[in-house]
């Protein structure tokens, strides 16, 4: 009896560790997800790759932190002015840098943003260095779910919330609203969207904004779970490579469910394997995945009527 | 001069980056209510004109370097697409360009980027009036649509922002003489019922002459003949080399040395 109870035990454990992994894994993922969304809107208007992607997402974090400590800011306050700054700062960067070089070679845009992004990092070493910081404790206690033994921190049920809700807003956004559809329609084809008159430099700023704000929130979220720390959350633009890739790079909602991929694939590895490894299994079943679906999973084929 | 004029294109010339010379002093004029159409073969110059009226030209690297381009009395040669088309002048691209990933209905809708935030259901309403065959389609990818669909969304997307001036370029390309005929009428419709004025670059002559009020001939960059569309159509050298009709409506194969009778104005 007793024994068949410690067996018994043994398994719930294992099956508790699999949950736990399995919430953190996605939760995770949606970040990732969402910061890959940014990227590949970045990508799907103007055919930028945008490698001081996470510059912009570590400023965000820096952003509320100082927002929070510094300047003592109630958390909601500071939460909705550093998703204002990020805004203004993806569109100064577009007026600023982008701008001039639109009708310029592609590679010189990119290797601009790979200049954005060790300027950013420099200026962020500057005035934080590189230590780590952590947030205070906001997340009230009750946001946290306690089931058997699993226990699910509050910070992953936010990380949770957040990353659906923006994804439905913009999801409702890109298919409903007018600036969404004009949005779309440079992305499919820029001087058709052109001779019809829409903005489309206004078009790049808007992509831009809503980028770094949404790499602005992931940053933040990020930061809670991991702690902030300029080198930390810089990488993480790099891990936004396989994600979009995994995803296709011009489908946002590839963007999501490679985030998910990468998350799991992850935080598996990193529990059942070694947390060594957690870095480099991503990008070994990226090399499946793109040998068997070379755009991505969700990556458009394109459309050819002969 | 200019009062009764909707467009007026005084003399321009066209320079593509900077060396390329494409226009070499080009001039027409379009009254409200016209069907002007723009003839000329391959390379003469047509879709440039147009490029020049509606600002496209820039995101390919040319200018007006000479001349200027008057609508309603103001100039806007030079001007960013953004103005123009706000002004009321709208390009219908040549070779239907849809926006493939986006529905037939959501490409309608970013026809009302020149007037965004108005109401825009009963435009929708008068598109699939004009074009019935778009109404049942509407929930599918544009780019999985026929050819003849693709082009009636192009004009219908065009329609949707209201333009004073619609410029259509070769809206008879590649499509079957059916659908050419069923696309002319509606052309002519779109003229008749909203009094929108019409400048048409074709190459199927016949078609553009038998709507056209006013016609214009381009070689080379140049215009070498304008008049009236009974004139053009009866003209000898139109005849011959865009209606495809012989000096004496038929000849043998013996005279037919199209390199000897040269096209007389260049």
């Amino acid at each position: 009896m007793t024994k068949k109870n410690r067996f018994n035990s043994s398994e719930r454990c294992k099956m508790d560790f699999f949950i736990q992994l399995l919430i953190n894994g996605i939760s995770i993922g949606f970040l990732y997800g969402l910061s890959a969304m940014g990227f590949v809107m970045i990508f799907k208007s103007s055919s930028v790759l945008n490698f001081a992607h996470g510059e912009v997402l570590a400023f965000g974090a820096f952003l509320f932190l100082a927002l929070v400590t510094s300047a003592q800011l109630p958390v909601w306050l500071g939460f909705l002015v550093t998703l204002a700054g990020t805004f203004v700062l993806g569109f100064v960067i577009e007026r600023i840098f982008l701008r001039p070089l639109i009708g310029e070679p592609l590679i010189q845009v990119i290797m601009l943003t790979v200049g954005l992004a060790a300027m950013f990092k420099g200026g962020m070493l500057l005035v934080w260095g590189g230590n780590l910081y952590t947030y205070p404790d906001f997340l009230p206690e009750g946001l946290g779910i306690s089931w058997g033994i699993v226990q699910v921190p509050p910070v992953y049920v936010a990380a949770v919330i957040i990353g659906s809700l923006f994804l439905l807003m913009f999801g409702l956004f890109f298919k409903f609203s007018s600036q969404g559809i004009y949005m779309r329609s440079v992305a499919d084809n820029q001087t058709a969207a052109l001779s019809l008159g829409v903005h489309v430099r206004r078009v790049f700023a808007l992509s831009w904004a809503i980028a770094a704000l949404v790499a602005g929130i992931s940053g933040i979220v990020l930061g809670i779970i991991n702690g902030i720390n300029v080198h930390e959350l810089s990488s993480i633009g790099l891990k936004v490579f396989p994600v979009v890739i995994l995803g296709g790079l011009d489908s946002i909602g590839g963007a999501i469910i490679g985030g998910l991929i990468i998350g799991l694939l992850e935080t598996f590895t990193g529990g059942y394997l070694s947390p060594s490894l957690r870095d480099v299994v991503p990008y070994i079943a990226l090399v499946f995945i793109l040998l068997v679906k070379p755009y991505g999973l969700f990556g458009l084929v394109e459309i050819e009527r002969v | 001069m200019s009062e009764n004029k909707l467009l007026v294109i005084n003399n321009i010339s066209v320079v593509y980056s900077d060396v390329i010379q494409v226009l070499k002093g080009v001039s027409l004029t379009v009254e409200p209510g016209q069907v002007v159409s723009l003839l000329g073969s391959n390379g003469a110059g047509k879709t440039t004109t147009l490029k020049a009226i509606s600002g496209l030209l820039k995101p390919e690297n040319g200018e007006v370097t000479e001349g200027s381009v008057l609508f309603d009395g103001k100039p806007i040669h030079n001007h960013s697409p953004e103005t123009i088309t706000r002004a009321g002048i709208i390009q219908v691209l040549e070779g239907r360009q849809p926006f493939k990933y986006l529905t037939i209905e959501e490409n309608l809708r970013v026809g009302t980027a020149t007037r965004w935030g108005k109401p825009y259901k009963q435009d929708l309403e008068k598109v699939y009036h004009y074009f019935p065959a778009l109404t049942k389609r509407r929930r599918t990818l544009a780019g999985y649509c026929s050819g003849g669909e693709m082009q009636m969304l192009v004009i219908g997307r065009a329609l949707m922002a209201h333009p004073k001036l619609l410029l259509l370029d070769e809206p008879s390309l590649g499509l079957a003489p059916l659908i050419v005929r069923e696309i002319f009428q509606i052309i002519e419709r779109i003229n008749r019922e909203d009094g929108t004025t019409i400048v048409l670059v074709e190459q199927n002559a016949n078609m553009a002459l038998q709507i056209a009020t006013y016609g214009y001939v381009m070689e080379n960059g140049k215009i070498v003949m304008e008049g009236r569309a009974e004139e053009l159509r009866e003209n000898p050298d139109v005849k011959e080399f865009y209606l495809g009709m012989g000096v004496a409506g038929t000849k043998s194969y013996r005279d037919v040395k199209a390199y000897k009778r040269r096209k007389r104005w260049l």
